[in-house]
């Protein structure tokens, strides 16, 4: 239909209400309408079918999935939110991406109790009630694995953005401001850290600066309005905006302030950054400016032919808010300014798009995001260039999608 | 962050007495609650316990409760964690972190070790027994040379990690920034981008659903096709890691591979197959072309609870050729 004749539909329309002049009497009529489906004959299934509602069963493809192979065992494995399937910034619960060390834990909420000990005026334990007492809060965060995009710093791996960039989920929590437990219990002068531990069988240990601690972290109790799942840490977990997912203790049970980090075994032989040098960064908490294309990507290839097409995609930074985001269809060489939308909060997802009109050839995708503190998110050559190969962690490099003129799509790497 | 760093001092200077603030939550903690808890040990020894061990005491414990997935030498099987070795990689291709080749402290060791393991029944372990556990991982490491040194709250000071001077600040950002440079928006790249890889060359990724219909892979007599063997040899690089064939042949994380074909399933003596490979061998598994083709397609959905942490050959032409190269060797 060209733009003339799509203009004079617009005009004759409203006069055509009954037997529209231009209804075709020599198409084929789709039977989607012409015949009468079962759901407008039948009866559906009455209220309480399902005490806690589930998605549609023709999105059963909008799962979690993970990548056996990286790991030994499913106990200490992750898997990945699928972000091609997702729209908006909030991920749904049963799809925010698993990362455990030793399985979920089933904490008993009567038996969970809250510590605060160390260098403080009084130790305190906290039921989950008493913490439920405290003013609340609710903020909307991403929440991102250190080595999400991990896989990707030797070259294009796995073929998919779930796979590629799905080590990230953002929700709204509520809870309590860690500031005010901690001061309910008095942190004394000489305290400069807190360790947060798990109450599970891996018992996570993560060292946070004080000044982290008495800025936005929270105790976070629920996520989107229910109370938190069991594999993001039921009862309680510790949210560290921006910073790396690890630092975000689940099942935390115990609050230790101290004058010294601890240097336990997920700040030293886990969440380092290996350089070429043979050195290694510590203590890299921060989560760089970042984005990826959702649609299309590998799992969700364009399926309509050439014409009118919706790009799709994510933008994060933990340094603030997104202030731009850039889209190539040309592997970089051009870029055009994407369109944000939906509510940009700090250290959270953002979400934008890029309508344009696709001749059917071939594309190399690109997405790149600009935070508030005017980082920009670079290529992953330039990473390579300062950080080599083997630091696993902090993969913020700009994605590339090949979409072939069928419409397949693919992750690749181009020079 | 400032800006609530001041607001805290804030308020902390305008509370009254220190309990005015108080919102009255929570009870203080009794000693012994703190106790049973505050198990976390620094590197400058805040946290050790009382107790001791040798690496002597600690090699038996090893062989019996952290062995069987680490390795009888901290090799580490499968996939599990290597604990020992990786001197001098840390600047390869590939380095090798492990207890010895990265760990910056010694305390870390005691921590994980009591807090974590061994995997499934953390927190299980004597003091004394992870002071021999941690004092066995650091001779093995060659971080004590002595087996019957003893260690302790006393001697733990005296520990000293070959990469403790490993680490460095994070100095990000370390790309440029707006403030260095506003991004190209046009003619950014000399010439048109070409792709210089892809991923599926590699192919790794899970599939969703639905298998290619099997092809029947039967029917290879023992005629050895020197060129397909030729081809077997490159991909039989991706075994290498865990099994190895011909003369001298030991078994490693994975059985050897030597006299593979016509082989009932299971059998190398001294090797520790898993539960799901002894039920299939007594069931009557025989490694012909066809059940080696099924099993090196997808391991895991083959034999289910195979302990081979291997993706598989998604190429029938890639299993025919390794199965060529192996059967080469008797
Ligand atoms: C059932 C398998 C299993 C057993 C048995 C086991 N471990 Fe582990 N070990 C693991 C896994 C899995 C991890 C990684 C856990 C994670 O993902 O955080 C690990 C991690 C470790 C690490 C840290 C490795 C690193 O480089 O970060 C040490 C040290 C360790 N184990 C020591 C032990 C000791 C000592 C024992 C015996 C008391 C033991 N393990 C028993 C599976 C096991
Ligand atoms: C990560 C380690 C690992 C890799 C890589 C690996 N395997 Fe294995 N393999 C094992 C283990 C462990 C077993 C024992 C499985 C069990 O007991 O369930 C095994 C078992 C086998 C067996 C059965 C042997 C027997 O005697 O019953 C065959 C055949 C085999 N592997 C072939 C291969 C080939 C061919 C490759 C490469 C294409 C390969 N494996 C790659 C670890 C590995």
């Amino acid at each position: 239909m060209d733009d003339t004749l799509s203009r004079r539909s617009l005009i004759t329309g409203a006069a055509a209400t009954a037997g529209s002049l231009l209804a075709s009497p020599s198409r084929a009529s789709d039977p989607a309408i012409t015949e009468i489906q079962p759901w407008n004959q039948e009866l559906g299934s009455p209220v309480d079918a399902a005490p806690y509602g589930m998605p549609s069963q023709h999105e059963a493809d909008t799962v979690r999935r993970n990548v056996e192979w990286l790991t030994a065992d499913t106990t200490s494995s992750i898997n990945f939110t699928p972000l091609h399937r997702l729209e908006g910034i909030i991920t749904p619960n049963g799809l925010c991406f698993e990362r455990h060390h030793s399985g979920v834990a089933d904490v008993d909420p009567a038996k969970h109790r809250l510590m605060v000990n160390g260098l403080v005026d009084k130790p305190l334990v906290f039921t989950m009630e008493d913490l439920q007492r405290f003013p609340r809060e609710n903020k909307i965060y991403f929440l991102e694995c250190a080595a999400n995009s991990g896989m990707e710093w030797r070259g294009a791996q796995l073929n998919g953005c779930q796979f590629t960039h799905g080590m990230v989920h953002c929700v709204m929590y509520t809870g309590v401001s860690l500031r005010t437990v901690l001061a309910e219990a008095g942190v004394k002068a000489t305290g400069k850290w807190v360790m947060p531990e798990g109450a599970d069988a891996a018992a996570m240990t993560r060292s946070i600066p004080m000044e982290k601690a008495l800025d936005d972290c929270m105790i976070a109790f629920a996520m989107n309005g229910e109370a938190l799942r069991p594999e993001q840490g039921y009862p309680l977990r510790l949210v560290v905006p921006g910073w790396e997912g690890n630092m975000w203790v689940k099942w935390l049970r115990r609050l230790e302030v101290g004058d010294m980090p601890w240097h336990h075994r997920e700040e030293t032989s886990k969440y380092t950054d290996l350089m070429a040098d043979g050195k290694a960064r510590r203590f890299t908490w921060e989560m760089d400016v970042k984005s990826v294309i959702t649609n299309p990507s590998p799992q969700a290839p364009v399926t309509h032919g050439k014409g009118h097409t919706v790009l799709s995609g994510l933008a994060w930074s933990g340094r603030g808010t997104i202030k731009r985001v850039d889209v190539s269809t040309d592997g970089g060489r051009n870029w055009v300014t994407a369109r944000l939308d939906g509510p940009s909060h700090g250290k959270a997802l953002h979400r934008f798009y890029h309508e344009f009109d696709w001749d059917g050839g071939e594309l190399l995708l690109q997405s790149r995001a600009i935070d508030s503190d005017g980082n920009v998110q670079p290529t992953k050559d330039a990473l390579r260039a300062v950080r080599g190969t083997e630091s696993i962690y902090h993969n913020n490099g700009i994605q590339t999608w090949h979409v072939r003129r069928g419409g397949e799509v693919e992750n690749v790497e181009v020079g | 962050m400032l800006r609530s760093v001041r607001l805290a001092v804030l308020i902390a200077l305008t509370a009254m007495p220190a309990t005015a603030e108080s919102l009255g939550l929570g009870r203080v903690a009794t000693s012994d609650e703190i106790a049973a808890w505050d198990i976390d040990v620094r590197p400058d020894g805040q946290g050790l316990p009382a107790g001791q061990g040798t690496a002597l005491d600690g090699e038996e414990l090893f062989s019996d409760q952290c062995a069987h997935c680490h390795g009888d030498f901290g090799e580490g099987v499968d996939r599990w964690p290597q604990l020992v070795g990786g001197f001098d990689t840390l600047t390869d291709d590939r380095p090798v972190k492990t207890v010895g080749s990265y760990w910056p402290y010694a305390s870390t060791i005691f921590d994980y070790v009591h807090r974590a393991m061994p995997f499934g029944n953390a927190q299980s372990l004597t003091d004394d027994e992870v002071y021999a556990i941690t004092a066995y991982l650091l001779y093995m490491n060659d971080v004590i040379e002595d087996d019957e040194f003893v260690l302790s709250q006393a001697t733990f000071g005296d520990i000293e990690m070959p990469n403790a001077d490993g680490f460095g600040e994070d100095v990000r950002p370390d790309t440029p920034a707006l403030s260095v440079a506003e991004p190209c928006m046009t003619d950014c790249t000399k010439g048109a981008v070409r792709v210089t890889m892809r991923a599926l060359v590699l192919d790794v990724t899970p599939e969703g659903d639905g298998d290619e219909p099997e092809e029947a892979d039967a029917e290879r007599v023992l005629e050895i096709d020197p060129a397909l063997a030729e081809a077997g040899a490159k991909i039989f690089r991706k075994c290498k890691s865990c099994h190895q064939v011909g003369e001298g042949a030991k078994n490693k994380a994975g059985p050897i591979l030597s006299g593979l074909l016509g082989r009932a399933a299971g059998e190398v003596d001294g090797f520790k197959y898993s539960k799901a490979m002894k039920e299939a061998a007594s069931e009557g598994l025989v490694w012909d072309a066809d059940a080696l083709s099924g099993y090196l397609e997808k391991p895991r959905a083959y034999l289910k609870g195979t302990k081979m942490s291997f993706a598989g050959l998604k190429d029938r032409e890639d299993r025919l050729a390794v199965i060529e190269y192996l059967k080469q060797f008797d």
